[in-house]
């Protein structure tokens, strides 16, 4: 693989004191194995389990080059995280995953093959289709999964298998013109970036992601949170 | 055009030709004993895209992948990371 190439990895935490040690660990593995330039960018919104603690051992254990700290006061939210982490990155490509191990830093490689491959602005991790899938989700969260993401492909028909998912590999400046064009928050943040990444004309590629339920730290799929889904979907339905 | 302006624009076409067949606007010689079906068209379709849609959501959540190998490296990774970065002097409480 190309080695003047750097990536920029975006981890957005809230109380993941458990998880960021280990997710940082496995993603050193993954890019020290592939030989691949790398920095890991941490934005911690004052968690108050001390998840900025441990990301302070890290930047000691790993180097500053490597682990680069960009904490935020109060707890703002995930979008304005992803513009926070973004003005700090030296890379040419960014990569957008959960700390929580949800998202195995092992796909890197493989989002970076097919990125290289059709030279596309945008790779895209993908529970929906081929190998891709979850663990840990009973019936009804498949259940809810499922049709949620159905209706978002018959009334969106975004060409994109999985809308919601936050395991991405962006362009840093195609990644830069989607955030500052989008106005959603949480899940339906991360399906306005596959929709107008479509009415930009970017390329997207997929590749199939095995999800691991987090096993630290807590976990909330609310009432609220399908009730919000909807109205985003609507929204974007209405506007795009 | 945004989606819900071709969604309109595709029903509206549709709700249009049936309209017009069902007033007799264009004339097809549909015998009275097939008007039937005609005039339920409309609530046939929907009967028949509810079913399949159930349908497919039904087959999806059933092959969705457990990923139960991935969970199980995932954790020996974990013991892995865990022991290693104590080696490096990462103090876990
Ligand atoms: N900086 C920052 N990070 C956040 C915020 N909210 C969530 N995160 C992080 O964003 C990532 C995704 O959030 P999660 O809580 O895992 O959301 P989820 O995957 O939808 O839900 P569960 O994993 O089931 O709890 C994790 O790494 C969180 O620590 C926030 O307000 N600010
Ligand atoms: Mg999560």
């Amino acid at each position: 693989m190309e080695a003047n190439r750097k990536y920029s990895v975006l981890l957005p935490t809230y109380n993941e004191k458990e998880n960021l040690p280990l997710i940082v660990w496995l993603l050193v593995k993954v890019f020290t194995d592939s030989g691949l330039d790398f920095e890991i960018i941490v934005i911690d919104d004052g968690s108050p389990d001390g998840t900025l603690e441990a990301g302070k051992q890290l930047e000691k254990i790993y180097g500053k080059d490597k682990i680069v700290l960009r904490p935020r006061k109060e707890k703002l939210g995930l979008g304005t995280a992803y513009v926070h982490g973004m003005k700090h990155a030296t890379g040419d490509f960014i990569i957008i995953m959960d700390a929580d191990l949800s998202h195995h830093p092992k796909y890197i490689p493989e989002f970076i093959k097919k990125q290289q491959e059709g030279d596309c602005d945008i790779v895209t991790g993908t529970r929906y289709v081929g190998s891709g899938g979850v663990y840990g989700w009973d019936f009804k969260r498949k259940f809810v999964s499922r049709t949620a993401n159905y209706i978002a492909q018959v009334l969106l028909r975004p060409g994109v298998s999985d809308l919601t998912g936050s395991f991405r590999l962006y362009k840093k400046a195609v990644l830069e013109k989607l955030v500052e064009s989008c106005v959603s928050k949480g899940y339906v943040f991360q399906m306005e970036m596959m929709i107008r990444a479509r009415h930009f004309g970017y390329t997207i590629d997929e590749v199939p992601i095995a999800f691991v339920d987090r096993m630290y730290g807590e976990s909330k799929l609310a009432g609220k949170e399908i009730v919000d889904y909807l109205k985003g979907l609507l929204y974007l339905f209405a506007n795009l | 055009m945004t989606k819900l302006m071709q969604w309109l624009a595709a029903v509206g076409l549709f709700m249009s030709i049936w309209l017009a067949i069902v007033l007799d606007m264009i004339s097809l010689n549909i015998p009275d004993s097939k008007k039937e079906i005609l005039h339920a068209l409309p609530v046939y379709i929907l009967i028949v895209f509810a079913c399949y849609s159930l349908a497919l959501i039904g087959y999806r959540v059933a092959t969705f992948n457990d990923c139960v190998e991935e969970s199980r490296e995932l954790k020996e990774e974990i013991q892995e990371a865990k022991k290693e970065l104590t080696e490096k002097g990462y103090k876990f409480d």
